[in-house]
């Protein structure tokens, strides 16, 4: 009768290796390799390093094979091992306006310096199953361009450059960003330390909140102003050289939105902006961390909150999938103790109801 | 050696190369112990730390683990108890956790010990001097639930402001006539700071006053610690004419027949059996081992 929560240490490593035998399914089909998931599944490999917050491929690969594709497990295993990893130095801002463009869209202009460049995306294929991925296929190669050599800046600098959009300006007295993987959030947080936040958050979670301006939860009136991915060289300055060195390259996803401001007693009316950005190709993530970020600066901009996608606390303290994960699935683990002591409770309470005991 | 244990042996090997001593690093283990010196002194206070991540799922004892692994040195020996027993699967996996990063030895018995993580319960053994009780804590802030803006509740503790605690108790008195918090009980820790003491039951609650040992309390996913360090007042909450009291049973542990210790109660059939037990292994085991003997 007591036997339910004993033998824990045997009943773990038998559970194991179950697991083990799950996650190679059917030993009769060939076996997953890494590369393949890297190369293959490469946008569930992009989910897993944005918001493991740890740019590595291979391991973001390796961490979904272990995870039978579970994506939050997956994403749990990077940041268990990034944690452990040491900080060797930060490197200079990414210089977004330089990147080798993938893709690069604006909804607000028509033609733009740099052009539209559509690039690989779902967005115009029509969703029909496609049967002939049933039998092992390559695809014919995709027709070439010649690279693009006009300069593509951000949109939104042209709009600044008239005074249209706000001024992409540190706000005064901001410091140095804060490090949120090596230092508590605290409230109020700077805008940094937001969308250090909202970059690792879950994408389900800042979808449902972006979503949610959009239906009058704090309406901001949004634009994409731009979406651009490609690939951005990362520098680093050694202490010893004294000038930036490249050090590696990273494939990235910008979003800025545009977003009307009326204007208020302090500011012209102009328009203001939402940042997102996200490592690989996640335009869902990107966006949605835009319309996130631009609706948590109500108080900046001296807008009133009263919805959820404004109210900092809640969308910070909530947005992490492993945190909400974690807390969760926690009611799996023995609350004998406390319900004993609740049941006990609810004893007494209703015997002091006249309730007959049960 | 068969080949399963050749590369477990050889997985082992790899892993304690990569891997620091209790897995954090030493930088990482030097942050946490500053917090936890500055929670020693403020008794009660909740130091924000930087949390890390862990290899456990946050909730799962993430804090307590972060702590335990702060303090903890080779010759250290731990004891890990979950609901008051050391063999409920996450005891056991935290245990397992250290013996696995750490190499240190554990025990089952309180007495042992010089650290001790719990979930839950505070073990029925009185503790001594030297010892450390590192608690797993899943809401450090104890007026979440009445007030879930932290910039509010940072603000009543900097003021010492506990009315919207006392009203919640006195309307629990006026609703069910009596205050309906059977665990994570709110105290008063050194005269100053409302505190939650983890989700422990409230027959608990007297073991943190004046507490030789030293009380950690880690919360992983919240990103708190706080102390309760030794010899320290710890008030439950009460009113005068509702003081606080804790729980006690009509029955006695089936086992070994303790009628002091928080029991559990054991479903046993589908007719309306129950029977009570120790919820503290160690403390029901110690007992029957003298029983024997005598």
């Amino acid at each position: 009768m007591y036997v339910a929560v004993k033998g824990g240490e045997r009943a773990i490593e038998n559970s194991l290796a179950l697991l083990a035998e799950r996650r190679r399914g059917d030993p009769a089909v060939p076996e997953l390799s890494v590369a393949q998931v890297r190369e293959q599944l490469r946008l569930a490999v992009d989910r897993v390093m944005a918001e493991g917050s740890l740019y590595d491929p291979d391991l973001a690969a390796l961490a979904l094979k272990q995870a039978r594709g579970d994506t939050l497990e997956a994403i749990f295993l990077v940041r268990a091992f990034r944690t452990t990893l040491p900080r060797l130095g930060y490197s200079l801002p990414l210089e977004t306006a330089r990147m080798r463009l993938a893709r690069r869209i604006s909804a607000a202009f028509k033609d733009l310096p740099g052009g539209q460049l559509l690039g690989p995306t779902f967005d115009y294929s029509q969703r029909l199953l496609d049967f002939a991925l049933e039998a092992p296929e390559a695809p014919p190669p995709a027709p070439e361009a010649p690279a693009v050599a006009e300069a593509a800046p951000s949109v939104l600098e042209l709009l600044a450059a008239e005074g249209l959009v706000e001024a992409e300006a540190e706000p005064p007295g901001a410091g140095e960003p804060p490090d949120l993987t090596r230092e508590p959030l605290l409230f109020p947080a700077p805008r940094a330390a937001r969308l250090q936040n909202l970059a690792r958050a879950d994408e389900g979670f800042l979808l449902a909140l972006g979503y949610s301006t959009q239906r009058g939860y704090a309406h901001t009136h949004p634009f994409a102003g731009e979406l651009r991915y490609g690939t951005v060289d990362v520098e680093l300055v050694p202490e010893e050289l004294g000038f930036p060195v490249v050090v590696g390259e990273v494939e990235l996803t910008e979003c800025q939105m545009i977003n009307q401001f009326a204007g208020s007693g302090t500011r012209p009316p102009q328009f203001t902006r939402g940042y997102g950005l996200a490592f690989g190709h996640g335009e869902r993530k990107a966006m949605a961390m835009a319309l996130v970020d631009r609706a948590l600066r109500a108080p900046e901009l001296g807008e009133p909150v009263s919805a959820p996608a404004q109210m900092e606390e809640f969308v910070l303290a909530h947005s992490d999938a492993l945190e909400a994960a974690g807390f969760v699935q926690h009611l799996k683990l023995p609350h004998y103790v406390d319900f004993q002591a609740e049941l006990d409770l609810v004893r007494r309470l209703r015997a002091q109801a006249g309730e007959p005991p049960a | 050696m068969s080949a399963r244990a050749a590369l477990a042996a050889v997985r082992a090997a790899g892993e304690r190369a990569r891997y620091n001593f209790a897995y954090l690093d030493e930088r990482t283990k030097r942050m946490i112990r500053r917090a936890i010196l500055k929670a020693v002194a403020i008794p009660g206070y909740q130091v924000p730390f930087a949390a890390r991540e862990m290899p456990l799922p946050w909730g799962w004892g993430t804090g307590g683990m972060q702590v335990t692994a702060a303090v903890i040195g080779p010759q250290d020996v731990l004891k890990v108890i979950d609901q008051g027993a050391d063999d409920t699967v996450n005891a056991v996996n935290i245990r397992r956790f250290f013996e696995r990063t750490a190499g240190i030895a554990t025990t089952e018995r309180t007495a042992h010990a010089t650290v001790i993580q719990t979930r839950h319960r505070i073990p029925e053994t009185p503790l001594a001097e030297g010892q450390i009780v590192v608690f797993q804590v899943p809401v450090p802030e104890p007026m979440q639930r009445l007030e879930p803006r932290e910039s509010e509740t940072r603000r009543m503790h900097a003021l010492a402001d506990y009315g919207l605690m006392h009203v919640k108790l006195y309307e629990d008195i006026a609703r069910y006539g009596r205050i309906v918090t059977a665990y994570d009980y709110p105290v008063i820790v050194n005269g100053r700071y409302l505190m939650a003491p983890s989700p422990i039951p409230k027959f608990d609650n007297p073991k943190l006053h004046m507490s030789p040992a030293l009380m950690l309390f880690g919360a992983g996913r919240e990103k708190r610690i706080y102390a309760v360090p030794p010899y320290t007042r710890v008030e439950s909450l009460g009113f005068e004419d509702h003081p606080f009291e804790v729980q006690r049973w009509q029955a006695a542990c089936a086992l070994c027949g303790s009628r002091e210790s928080f029991l559990d109660e054991v479903v046993t059939d589908d007719r309306g059996g129950r029977l009570y037990v120790c919820s503290d292994t160690d403390w029901c085991a110690a007992r029957r081992a003298r029983a024997d003997a005598r």
